[in-house]
């Protein structure tokens, strides 16, 4: 294998895909390696896919991409230990296609990309692990496998290599993470007929919905839970902040079996059949925890850059995103016959500032941090709405003005009318 | 609620055991044994790999590794994990994912 190439990519995830894909469309030479034994033996989501981000990358996904469900109704819950305050929006403009987003099953569609990007003609080799990165002095020219004289040689290095980003942390490229720079999510595939699915869940064939869940179930932890229908079966998990994790010490496996045994879930999963229990890390630290994302002849892409929006679920977005930019700064640079120096790199980052990806980022950089030190959000809050909503909703003979005052007792107990104003101001700050 | 066994879970997951050749290793047993008090690779692990036992060891398998990364980073004060990816093709083949 002691061959040179203008791309190495680590990794076939959405960002590596998204990658690989776009410079062997534009006739660059590419070598893709992946550690799994097919493209997404490795890989862990919800798992949602937002149509903007792959159209940009392949239009046509929709003829032959396996697609689960388009969602058309999206729930928000609020838990307490008994009962849920929620919200739904449901629309038949969601129903129009082409469809804004769907439920999809990453080891089946990761193979279906990574076809697609050997057919536009990157080198993709599976079961073959990356072990480290070849530099000379500063420089990354290459990457050492775990297969007999397996160093490939490059212009440039892509790292793909998901969250855990164990190659740029070997280069001294970062420091390691820290417990509050991750969410650990556990969860777990149960199977049922596609028409009990859509029954339960008043859909038609082809329609999906997606819950997400805050409160109680996260036992006081800052994370979230949720429950997506496939076509033939429902996902269920949840996901908290690994800091709060290791404070509280919480098993995991523990937490997301108490959630499916909350008496407004466990009907919904009823009589299915749990095939695959799965754990992931997911980068939740945001823009103030990012580390340094390109240098001489290398690039970070995706979860391995930390680039996840929390706030509103998104990532294998970003991923694609952040690997088409990668890929379209190399293009550029090659065709202009410039070299991967760090300083050329550099419009990776520009690219990278002047789209959605880090204005969002900036927008939600106080989040984690507010979340972090406010557990009442997940706690006191969830408990207290849903009291509020029992108190009202029982009929009992006492009268709603009187009903009104001990709700608002209640809460200003519970958090005092400083601790509420403060909230609400928190509140703003994280969202501002 | 009855206590629920993480084997069951991963009973329904498929592996490739690279047989011999553990992909985590805790580089030093005793500072397991004394000096961590906290041992939280033993309640936050999600596939339960690492086990207290009595005498205040930590014995990790990796049978069941899901490769997530938790044990690495959870080990903050004493960075006593040394975590590599299995060599390639080996450890959890997710079917789903």
């Amino acid at each position: 294998m002691d061959e040179k190439f203008d791309a190495i990519v680590i990794g076939a995830g959405p960002s590596g895909n998204a990658a690989a894909y776009t410079m062997a469309k534009a006739g660059l030479k590419v070598l893709q390696i992946e550690r799994g034994e097919y493209p997404g033996s490795k890989n862990v989501q919800g798992a949602i896919l937002y149509s903007k981000a792959l159209e940009e990358i392949i239009p046509d996904f929709r003829d032959d991409a396996p697609l689960e469900r388009h969602i058309i109704e999206q729930q928000m819950w609020v838990l307490d230990d008994e009962s849920y305050v929620g919200s739904t929006y449901r629309s038949a403009e969601f129903n129009k296609e082409p469809y804004n987003r769907y439920t999809i099953i990453r080891a089946q569609f990761d193979k279906w990309f990574s076809k697609r990007v050997q057919e536009a003609g990157a080198l993709l080799v599976c079961e073959t692990t990356v072990t480290n990165l070849i530099m000379d002095r500063n420089r990354v020219i290459g990457v050492q496998t775990d297969r007999e004289g397996g160093s490939v040689y490059a212009d440039v290095v892509i790292l793909a290599d998901g969250v855990n980003s164990l190659l740029a942390k070997k280069a001294g490229f970062h420091a390691e993470l820290e417990p509050g720079d991750v969410a650990l999510a556990v969860k777990e595939i149960h199977f049922l007929p596609e028409e009990t699915i859509q029954s339960r869940f008043n859909i038609a064939e082809g329609e999906g919905v997606v819950i997400e869940m805050a409160g109680k179930i996260t036992q006081g932890m800052m994370g979230t839970g949720f429950l997506y229908t496939n076509k033939d079966s429902l996902t269920i998990g949840v996901g908290c902040m690994l800091s709060d994790f290791k404070q509280q010490k919480t098993t995991p496996y523990m937490l997301l079996e108490q959630m499916k045994a909350h008496p407004a879930i466990k009907p919904l999963l009823a009589g299915g059949e749990m095939k695959e229990y799965t754990a992931h890390l997911i980068p939740e630290g945001g823009y103030k925890a990012m580390p340094q994302l390109y240098g001489e002849g290398w690039m970070i892409v995706g979860d391995a850059g930390m680039f996840v929006n929390a706030v509103h679920r998104e990532g294998s977005n970003l991923a694609m995103t952040t690997g088409r930019y990668a890929a379209e700064t190399v293009i550029d640079l090659l065709q202009k016959k410039l070299p991967t120096t760090a300083a050329n790199l550099a419009f990776y980052q520009a690219r990278l500032e002047d789209s959605f990806v880090m204005k969002d980022l900036k927008k939600y950089k106080r989040m984690p941090e507010i979340f972090h030190k406010n557990n009442q959000f997940f706690t006191t809050y969830p408990e207290l709405v849903n009291r509020a909503a029992h108190t009202m909703l029982t009929v009992d003979g006492v009268d709603k003005k009187t009903k009104e005052r001990q709700i608002r007792k209640s809460f200003k107990q519970r958090r005092s009318l400083f601790g509420l104003m403060g909230d609400a101001f928190k509140m703003w700050r994280a969202f501002e | 609620m009855t206590p629920v066994k993480v084997e069951e879970k991963l009973f329904q997951n498929r592996y490739r055991v690279d047989a011999g050749r553990p992909h985590i290793n805790i580089i030093n047993p005793t500072t397991c044994q004394v000096e961590c008090k906290t041992q939280e690779c033993t309640i936050c692990c999600p596939a339960g790999c690492y086990t207290a036992e009595g005498n205040g060891q930590v014995v990790l398998i990796t049978d069941g590794c899901l490769e997530c990364g938790t044990c690495r980073i959870i080990c903050g004060t004493y960075r006593n994990v040394d975590w590599e990816y299995p060599r390639g093709g080996y450890g959890i083949l997710f079917k789903f994912g």
